[in-house]
């Protein structure tokens, strides 16, 4: 698999993840990825965003187009250095929320996305990485 | 600070949402939502959501949030315009607009909340106190 292009943008504030939108929206065209896909990729991003946000105490994003063969896909790292996750599989949990959310955020980004990865470690950070495939 | 304006229309209030809410323009929303269909015992609050590219989990619980205070008011939430692309997502999101009806445009979302108010004139209704302003 070889990467085309990386890009990286802070999430530090409730711009920036409009901003993550749109250009995760920009790259999801790019790649010609169709109306449906654009849309659950843009919507997990969306998630993750205000996640490292919220809970992260802000990060940043890294945006990837890969290749694999002849496939080209998206792929998004979201990164914090916040409190991290004590119970991956319990924030995973669809209803599950420590803020009064609806605790759908890290399942839907999940079920949204072709791949999904999440590392954390408590006391120095979360990282959620998702693709979407063509 | 932004407001989203709020139209009144016969028993109806609407809303046209075309920005990407932020935090304190959902909750400033919301309370002048709660506010005006108190002041103004509207029946119905029509939510126009064409522009929006994503529903989130963020915008919908304050979708679901908004039909919830209504509904103690008395008062019915439809979201109306809702982009194809986006419903299907909201699936796989696992989010449910509990509470809230969808209708395909303003003019089939206001045809529901006239439908309930009629209903009413019909005597079938609740036999609330309606408040004219
Ligand atoms: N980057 C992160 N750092 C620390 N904790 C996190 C992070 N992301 C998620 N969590 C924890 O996992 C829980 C579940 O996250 P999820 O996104 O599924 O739901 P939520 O954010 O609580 O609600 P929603 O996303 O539906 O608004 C969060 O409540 C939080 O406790
Ligand atoms: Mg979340």
């Amino acid at each position: 698999m070889t990467v085309t292009k990386t890009e990286a943008l802070p999430v530090r504030s409730g711009d920036d993840v409009v901003r993550v939108r749109q250009r995760v929206r920009a790259l999801a065209v790019e790649i010609g990825l169709g109306l449906v896909d654009q849309t659950k990729i843009v919507t997990a991003a969306s998630e993750l965003a205000r996640n490292t946000l919220d809970y992260g105490g802000g990060g940043d994003v890294r945006m990837e187009t890969v290749l694999a063969g002849t496939r080209k896909g998206l792929r998004l790292t979201f990164e914090d250095q916040g409190p991290g996750i004590a119970d991956i599989e319990q924030a995973m949990t669809d209803h599950y929320t420590s803020g009064g959310g609806l605790g759908l955020g890290l399942g839907g980004a999940k079920r949204l996305s072709n791949e999904f990865h999440i590392e954390s470690t408590p006391g120095s950070g979360t990282r959620v990485t998702i693709a979407r495939w063509k | 600070m932004d407001r989203i304006p709020i139209l009144k229309l016969g028993g109806a209030l609407i809303v046209t949402i075309q920005v990407d809410m932020h935090d304190r323009l959902a909750l400033a929303l919301e309370e002048d939502l709660t506010a005006m269909i108190a002041r103004t015992g509207a029946r119905g609050v029509l939510i126009e959501i064409s522009a929006l590219e994503i529903v989130d989990s963020f915008i919908g619980r304050m979708l679901v949030s908004i039909a919830a205070v209504s509904r103690v008011l008395d008062a019915e939430t439809v979201v109306a315009g809702m982009r194809p692309a986006v419903a299907i997502t909201l699936v796989e999101l696992g989010l449910e607009l509990t509470g809230i009806k969808t209708a395909l445009n303003v003019e089939r979302g206001m045809a529901l909340i006239q439908a309930r108010l009629s209903d009413e004139d019909d005597g079938h209704g609740s036999d609330r106190d309606r408040h004219e302003d």
